[in-house]
């Protein structure tokens, strides 16, 4: 028997609420299913569970948990069912136990819905689950007039795909930078690159294609970067108690600013193992479910270091704050032409500032350097991305 | 198509990448980009969706074309 707990969607979360269970108890779930919607203050997020076995003991809807809260318990295959306390609720003769499928409070008892027998008859012909409708009558049972009042919507998974809080998401960010800012010290490095290379290039390459095959710079930066970590590894990972730990995959968190403010950096797996069309197809997927919902919770837990990029209409450069308890961040800025000298003769290049703020407890500038470098002779190449 | 659907047909996209926009709202020579606060990737998006409405191959040489809506009514009449 293993406890599933309230994952730490990053290191800004200390509590969350599950508001939808996808699975029903006594559900068989496999590592890696998504069974449980949580909303946090990056919104409703689809979190995964990566234990094997049978799931049981659902925590309530709606209540505030700590990270680390038991939110179910899964059985492993084969392990025999536990025998419950004699006083739990589920050691009930069956007839007496709650129907399954009504709402828990915190004790664990379901409360008891009435419902009269002509609202039952109705909703079962309007295929409506009577006991979860609003009640209108004596003691809140559900009456007739209810079950036929233009319904409220039946609940399905997108009831709960509101997007985040601004104020909660603001709060939020100003913990994990001020704490970013109080503990790490920050040493910066910044690097002028030539893009004139990338940019024949994914000029040819999207010259044929069409629009929703083509390529922005920012999958070329992506695995520039993802492939220059390969090299310097020191920089992709977590600073923990003192120490410093290598990430198990170099999983990209890629900055997103939301449309009315707020920011997230959710995690593109393995960003040095994908192609360019596999990355961009990646990005426009991420980009989508930050700003709809939909994000799942190992997205937000497996980031090894943050990528941020300003984008066409952005500033020339950036200078991150590293998202604790990574050890680095990379910026790109705009892409802007400006003179440049080739070959002993100025000439009109576009031009890319990357940047690096990494993280003083667990590398130097010398190493720092040599990430630049290699993003730099990365993106000279774009044909081998 | 005439102008008004193009209109029509541009707001349609929009509401899906920018669905606080209103495109009422914006003069027809301003910077679609900036009035709406575009991203490259959002704007990609907008591409993507007025050929698959239209069924126009739009090359990305193009893009400059429809950065406003009167570049992108003259551009999508013809």
């Amino acid at each position: 028997m293993a406890d599933f707990t309230m994952p730490a969607l990053g290191a800004d979360m200390e509590t969350g609420k599950v508001v939808e269970w996808l699975v029903a108890p006594g559900a068989r779930v496999k590592p890696g299913d998504v069974v449980a919607v949580v909303e946090t203050h990056k919104g409703a997020i689809d979190v995964e569970c990566f234990l094997d076995g049978v799931i049981d003991d659902l925590a309530p809807l709606g209540e505030d948990l700590p990270v680390g809260a038991v939110l179910a318990r899964v059985r492993g295959v084969g392990e025999p069912a536990a025998p419950a306390p004699a006083a739990a609720p589920k050691a009930a003769p069956p007839l007496a136990a709650a129907p399954e499928r009504a709402p828990v409070t915190a004790s664990g008892a379901p409360p008891r819905i009435k419902v009269s027998p002509a609202a039952r008859r109705r909703a079962q012909e309007l295929g409506l689950d009577a006991e979860r409708l609003q009640g209108s009558g004596t003691d809140g049972a559900v009456t007739l007039a209810d079950v036929e009042r233009p319904a409220p919507r039946p609940r399905q998974a997108t009831v709960a795909r509101r997007g985040f809080d601004p104020a909660q998401m603001r709060r939020a960010i100003a913990a994990a930078m001020a704490r970013s800012k109080r503990e790490i010290p920050h040493y910066y490095l910044t690097s002028t690159i030539d893009f004139a290379a990338a940019s024949a290039w994914l000029a040819a390459y999207n010259r044929e294609r069409d629009p929703a095959e083509r390529l922005l710079p920012a999958p070329l930066l992506l695995k520039a970067a993802a492939k220059a970590l390969t090299e310097v590894p020191q920089l992709n990972g977590f600073h923990v108690n003192g120490v410093y730990r290598a990430g198990p995959g170099i999983h990209i968190g890629w900055a997103i600013a939301l449309r009315g403010g707020g920011l997230m950096a959710p995690a593109i797996h393995d960003a040095d193992r994908k192609s360019l069309p596999e990355l961009m197809l990646a990005l426009r997927d991420l980009v989508q479910r930050a700003r709809s919902g939909g994000l799942r919770s190992s997205e937000l837990t497996d980031p090894t270091i943050t990528v941020t990029s300003l984008g066409e209409r952005g500033a020339e450069s950036v200078l991150g704050v590293i998202y604790p308890p990574q050890v680095a961040i990379v910026g790109f800025g705009r892409i802007v032409e400006r003179p440049w000298v080739v070959n002993g003769q100025v000439v009109a290049r576009p031009l890319v500032t990357a940047t690096l703020a990494a993280d003083h407890r667990a590398s130097d500038g010398h190493l720092g350097g040599q990430l630049l470098v290699a993003i730099d002779r990365a993106l000279q190449a774009p044909e081998d991305l | 198509m005439n102008e008004q659907q193009i209109r029509t047909l541009a707001a349609d996209v929009l509401a899906g990448i920018a669905p606080e926009a209103d495109l009422a709202t914006i003069g027809d020579t301003e910077d679609l980009r900036e009035a709406l606060d575009l991203d490259s990737m959002d704007f990609l998006n907008f591409v993507i969706g007025l050929g698959e409405k239209t069924g126009r191959k739009i090359p990305e040489a193009d893009n400059p074309k429809l950065y406003t809506l009167k570049g992108l009514i003259a551009y999508l009449a013809r």
